[in-house]
């Protein structure tokens, strides 16, 4: 038991980090990560057998994130005012890019280096929060888009566009910090 | 629209990560593609950002 505990709790910085980035805000995401890890602790059973004690974590934690979306929602339906379009920067008026996007070298072996993933997730928080959250439940939480819609609020196809300009800026911000040094 | 723009197709990319295209769609996309290397390396590039964004998920590097 003692030793469960030990092992659950050294996964607390890492579920940290992981609830931080979907939640953007401290408070919100020691209270999912403690909800979690106390979840966890109760249902220790349940992971007997299990092999991978931080996915087994993580799955408890995505659940608990998830409701302090659906609260945060209810409370504060959030908008982006910050959100510009990004198509009039990467597009002229025929809808032809300004700037191709060229290839990136090797980009693989970025996936090897920490540094990179340091910069991957400063590029993540300079996205605004609404379009942050909507790439990360449908990357992390594994949402359907049309989930992402209901829980957020907003209609389907800007749902579409959420995802498009995070993925768009990631792609922008991950060529001119990384790629291009 | 017989041929898609870039800007077009850059939204198809994205979306098809996310739904199933139709055929239509896929149809469009690949022969854009075919001839657009600046649409291939965004592609490319949405695949790359979808595999680094499930390795730092899993907090492995």
């Amino acid at each position: 038991m003692e030793d469960f505990r030990s092992r659950v709790e050294a996964e607390r910085p890492y579920l940290l980090r992981y609830a931080g980035r979907q939640l953007r805000d401290r408070h919100a995401a020691e209270d999912a990560v403690q909800e979690a890890l106390l979840a966890a602790l109760a249902g220790e059973a349940a992971f007997a057998g299990r092999s991978n004690l931080r996915t087994w974590l993580t799955g408890i934690l995505k659940h608990k994130i998830i409701d302090a979306i659906r609260r945060a929602s209810r409370e504060a339906p959030a908008s982006d005012p910050d959100a510009s379009d990004p198509d009039s920067a990467l597009f002229d008026e025929s809808g032809h890019w300004v700037e191709p996007p060229s290839a990136w070298p090797d980009p693989d072996a970025s996936l090897e280096q920490s540094q990179f993933f340091a910069a991957l997730e400063r590029c993540l928080e300079r996205l605004p929060a609404k379009t942050a959250q909507a790439f990360l439940m449908r990357e992390h939480l594994g949402f359907e888009t049309g989930d992402i819609c209901k829980e957020l609020g907003v209609t389907p196809t800007h749902c579409w566009v959420l995802l498009y300009r995070a993925r768009a800026a990631l792609r922008e911000c991950l060529q001119t910090n990384w790629f291009q040094k | 629209m017989i041929f898609p723009s870039c800007k077009e197709v850059s939204h198809l990319v994205s979306q098809g990560l996310d739904r199933e295209l139709g055929l239509g769609e896929r149809l469009r996309l690949r022969a854009h593609l075919a001839i657009c290397n600046g649409c291939r390396n965004f592609k490319r590039q949405m695949e790359f950002l979808r595999r680094a964004i499930s390795k730092l998920e899993s907090g492995n590097f």
